[in-house]
């Protein structure tokens, strides 16, 4: 026994420098645990399996995956208009979506080379015929709130076929045939025979971006939907940019131009829009939120949401409205003075209710609907049937979905999916884990929630680490307002997730990893 | 609130000279000069021991003469026209050793005298060298017409703590070469001069033996992509050498090292007894180590067990000359260690670690301090604060115990950790380490680190570095490496 004991201290040999030895944590668990301080709650190991469902993410209504296999050959390969599609080569939406799911399918591995073979018959996949039926495809359209996304995909030999009533759902639908392709262990192309139904839960499956604390500069912008901006500015070209790179994609683009609240960097460049704060009798040189007692302050905001409800051609504008602080107000006699004429007393929630009430009458006027934050609602705002609420903060936010529904009002949540607030784990888990209907309500205020957002504020966010804090764990949420309620398991959605982080960073999109683990094709954007 | 008043400090006003981590002594005098990035020249100075052929500094050189175009902006003061021309830095060495690696002992000092035709570098060694060419580089600025300037400035710099390393871990995801590299930069623009290299764990084993080459071939998470070659291997340890930096390995054991098994059958066969010590089920359930126990003695301490394979293993890392540190359990535990063994101290939870480094420091052994910079475990907000304000000899204790504590090492674990988020993860938060290490220790104001240091995360910008924001904000040069 002591001879083969020396024998097994060879390896030792060849450690290059000091060498470090961990201790057993003697009575403790069966898994090894890295040395580091102990998690209160015990991280259970995920177990990489592999899913029925392969690596589709967010997983469809329907699916049914046979075991049939057909290779698809490059060079042969096409996305192709349907017989019978009211679209057709005309549709730059769809072009352009041809091109880039052909790059996505067959463009991270080295195929150029391969031989042009034919492959033996009854086993190869010629094409895929891509068919709208809607007599209006909305080709050229924005999408909105109410676009029909649902498709079906067939893939059988020799051509799979891609149905849609418009291109909106033809794009979905070619996002999940891409993550159907895979190639096997020769390399070769392979998709296996399915059939699948698919339409979102949601109709509104956001993400916010937070481009004042942070200047993202546009190409990090377009990377998660070069030319650097030396100036930290936006120019029309630059926003035209990105809704026409949305809507390429199937995604509105809703912009946020909050106020009152929020707004210290309008003040910089727009003389006695803000409000002068006072220390007693004198200004004190600070400004507060936007002051709501004088008629410029309106005919501003008039000419400006016009000038923003007609570069975005989204028909949603949100308002803000969150986060009003009434201390400045307080402190400013002419306000103090307004207050009394208007009969508000002390109540300045009634100050800030008259203010956007005046905004909201702005923005109708140009004929858009308005998204407001919730405390527009929470402080009893007079707001249009039509508005839509944003659910955000955390505390018993199912008791606000419950209120705000049951006023009738139509809401989006974004409060358990602040992806901002990061912490150590799988925290992609806990917004996974999130049932939006999970509030007390009938059937009626159920049908309210359209939807959710998850946001990524900017105070510790740029260009420099947007994409990996905003990806995988936005796909976690990305599921939840696309699959079936019932898609719950936390197993088979890790099986998933892992390998569509893989593919993300195969289309070279540098999602960080869930956990311990690889890719065979790592990030390489360095 | 207080973050706001923070910002509202910082718009434009970082000081000139404003170094990091700061020198110990900074003497700045009126004057200045204008630098020409093209025709600056470094070189070595006639009283210099070592002199061209010295790879180190010639090397270093050209790097930090190509970091001088990537100079910030800083507050102008009056301009005067018709300053003189900044003309050349030389260095003088005092002891001829060039090709050696640096070690605990190496003695980092420097002085730095910038003036307006002259700029000297002197330093006991070669390290001492290349921690001044860095302050140096960060000497200069630029103005808002995209002059580039030197003030006249007088240095006298050296670390507070010998040992100031950064771990990185390859086993739970593995980082390709060039993400490694970038990091050595990072930490040479920091002043960090260990590499802690934990190269092989559990979930794989990326080292490529020659010796042992079924070891990555069936531990590594792929063999044929996911390994480090001995050529990478060399690459590292002399790209680490020409910036000061030392590279300890760690091969963990016994416990974590679930990827040997694989590529070690016959290995294991007779030592997977001692591979698989931390398996409770596997130590239970076989009964040949449950035999040998009873023959030892042990009874039903596994702690004892332990103790055996690793004072078997110090005996034979020591028999090749090498020291050793370990982490601190193998103190807890009462394992009887050399009296030079070096005690890392990682744990949060027996305790506070204030106290193990008492401990540790009183039995008369060295000490390394991590448990407060795991910068792996992340949490919102501007956490580099809580790094910045750890005292690593605030703990009850004798003059000679503080001496004991060698320095520390900031810890970035790789469970969730890849080449994706690595460098944001990473800087400046580390940084804030970096600064502890070296800088004196009265060097504590949050207010002005948190400028100088969000002022040096746009310095990293524009050398290139995915540095992530302290807070709202934002440099002149935004991150643009797509």
């Amino acid at each position: 026994m002591m001879q083969g004991q020396r024998r097994a201290m060879e390896p030792a040999r060849l450690f290059l420098g000091l060498l470090a030895v961990s201790a057993a944590l003697a009575a403790s668990s069966l898994h090894q645990r890295p040395p580091q301080p102990e998690l209160l709650l015990e991280e259970e190991e995920p177990e990489l399996g592999e899913s029925p469902s392969g690596s589709l993410w967010p997983l469809p209504r329907s699916l049914r995956i046979l075991p049939d296999q057909l290779q698809l050959a490059p060079t042969r390969f096409q996305l192709v208009h349907g017989p019978g599609s009211t679209a057709g080569p005309g549709c730059a939406l769809l072009q352009d979506a041809f091109r880039r799911y052909y790059e996505y399918i067959f463009g991270y591995s080295k195929w150029q080379n391969r031989g042009q073979r034919p492959l033996p018959t009854g086993t190869e996949l010629f094409q895929l015929q891509v068919i709208i039926g809607s007599k209006d495809s909305e080709c050229d359209n924005y999408p909105t709130i109410s676009s029909n996304e649902a498709y079906q995909l067939s893939v059988t030999e020799p051509v799979a076929v891609l149905r849609a009533e418009k291109v909106w759902g033809a794009l979905r639908g070619l996002e999940t045939f891409s993550q159907l392709v895979y190639e096997d262990d020769y390399g070769s192309f392979v998709i296996n025979e399915s059939e699948i139904t698919d339409y979102p839960r949601f109709a509104h499956r956001g993400i916010l971006l937070d481009t004042s604390r942070h200047f993202l500069p546009l190409k990090s912008i377009l990377t998660n939907l070069g030319s650097y901006s030396y100036d930290h500015i936006y120019t029309p070209t630059d926003v035209r940019l990105v809704i026409d790179y949305a809507r390429l994609r199937g995604i509105r683009v809703i912009p946020e131009f909050d106020s009152p609240g929020h707004t210290q960097s309008w003040g910089k460049g727009q003389k006695d829009l803000l409000t002068p704060c006072f220390n007693g009798e004198h200004r004190s040189g600070s400004y507060g939120p936007v002051n709501p007692i004088l008629n410029t302050t309106y005919h501003f905001m008039t000419d400006l949401f016009k000038e923003i409800s007609s570069v975005f051609p989204d028909a949603y504008i949100h308002l803000g409205g969150d986060e009003v602080d009434f201390t400045c107000w307080k402190s400013n006699p002419d306000v103090t003075e307004f207050m009394k004429q208007q009969g508000f007393g002390i109540d300045y929630a009634k100050l800030e209710s008259y203010y956007i009430q005046k905004i909201l009458d702005i923005v109708s006027s140009t004929n858009k609907g308005y998204i407001v934050w919730q405390e527009v609602f929470d402080t009893g705002v007079k707001i249009k049937p039509d508005t839509i609420v944003e659910v955000w903060i955390g505390t018993s936010y199912t008791t606000e979905l419950s209120r705000v529904t049951r006023a009738g009002f139509t809401t989006i949540l974004a409060a358990p999916w602040y992806l901002d607030y990061i912490s150590y784990g799988q925290d992609w888990k806990k917004y996974y884990s999130v049932e939006p209907l999970n509030f007390p309500g009938c059937e009626k205020q159920k049908k309210l929630v359209i939807g959710g957002e998850a946001c990524l504020w900017g105070e510790f966010v740029d260009a420099t680490n947007l994409t990996p804090r905003l990806w995988p764990r936005a796909s976690a949420v990305g599921e939840r307002l696309w699959s079936s309620k019932n898609v719950t398991n936390i197993g088979d959605a890790y099986n998933r997730l892992v390998k569509h982080r893989c593919r993300m960073l195969r289309r070279g999109i540098a999602a960080e990893p869930l956990f311990v683990g690889y890719c065979d094709h790592e990030y390489r954007g360095l | 609130m207080a973050e706001l008043a923070l910002v509202l400090l910082l718009v434009g006003l970082v000081p000139t000279g404003a170094v990091w981590p700061q020198p110990q002594l900074v003497r700045e005098s009126p004057g200045r000069c204008r630098l020409s990035p093209g025709r600056f020249r470094f070189g070595y100075a006639r009283s210099s021991a070592v002199g061209p052929g010295c790879a180190v500094l010639d090397q270093a050189f050209r790097r930090y003469w190509r970091l001088l175009r990537d100079a910030g902006p800083r507050a102008p003061e009056d301009t005067r026209p018709w300053e003189p021309l900044c003309a050349e830095l030389l260095v003088s060495v005092a002891t001829p050793h060039c090709d050696g690696f640096p070690n605990m002992d190496s003695v980092e000092s420097y002085k730095l005298s910038t003036s307006e035709d002259l700029s000297l570098l002197s330093s006991e060694s070669v390290w001492g060298a290349l921690r001044g060419l860095e302050t140096f580089s960060q000497l200069v600025w630029r103005d808002e017409d995209g002059m580039f300037y030197l003030n006249k400035t007088d240095i006298v710099d050296f670390p507070r703590f010998a040992h100031r390393g950064l771990l990185l871990d390859t086993s739970r995801h593995y980082l390709p070469l060039r993400a490694i590299l970038e990091t050595l930069d990072v930490m040479a623009y920091n002043k960090f001069n260990v590499f802690h290299w934990h190269i092989v764990d559990d979930p794989s084993f990326p080292y490529e033996s020659a010796a042992f080459p079924e070891l990555s071939r069936k531990g590594a998470y792929n063999p044929a992509t996911h390994v480090y070659t001995l050529n990478d291997v060399k690459l590292v340890i002399e790209y680490a050498r020409l910036r000061g930096i030392r590279v300890i390995s760690e091969f963990d054991t016994p416990g974590h090292t679930l990827s040997w098994g694989p590529g070690h059958w016959t290995l294991c066969s007779v030592a997977c007894d001692f591979i698989l010590l931390l398996s409770l089920a596997c130590r239970r359930s076989n009964p040949e180590i449950q035999a040998f126990m009873q023959q030892m003695g042990f009874g039903q301490d596994y702690a004892k067990l332990e103790s055996f394979y690793i004072q078997r293993l110090l005996d034979i890392i020591s028999s090749y000359g090498k020291g050793y540190v370990v982490w601190q359990e193998v103190f807890d535990n009462g394992v009887k260690v050399k009296p030079d063994t070096i005690i890392h101290v990682w744990r949060e939870n027996a305790g506070p670690y204030q106290q193990e480094v008492a401990r540790v420091t009183k039995a008369g052994y060295r000490a390394l301090l991590s448990a407060p910079w795991y910068l792996n475990r992340i949490s919102y907000g501007q956490d580099w604060q809580t790094a910045y304000q750890v005292e690593p000899l605030e703990f009850e204790g004798s003059l000679e115990q503080k001496e004991l504590v060698i320095g520390g090492e900031a810890c970035m674990w790789g469970e969730y950790v890849d080449v994706t988020n690595l460098t944001p993860r990473l800087w400046p938060r580390a940084g804030a380490i970096a600064e502890r290490l070296w800088s004196n220790k009265t060097v504590t104001d949050l207010q002005d680190a948190y400028i100088r240091l969000a002022d040096f995360r746009c310095t990293l910008l524009r050398r290139g570095i995915q540095a992530q924001p302290l807070f709202t904000g934002y440099c002149d040069a935004e991150y643009s490496g797509f």
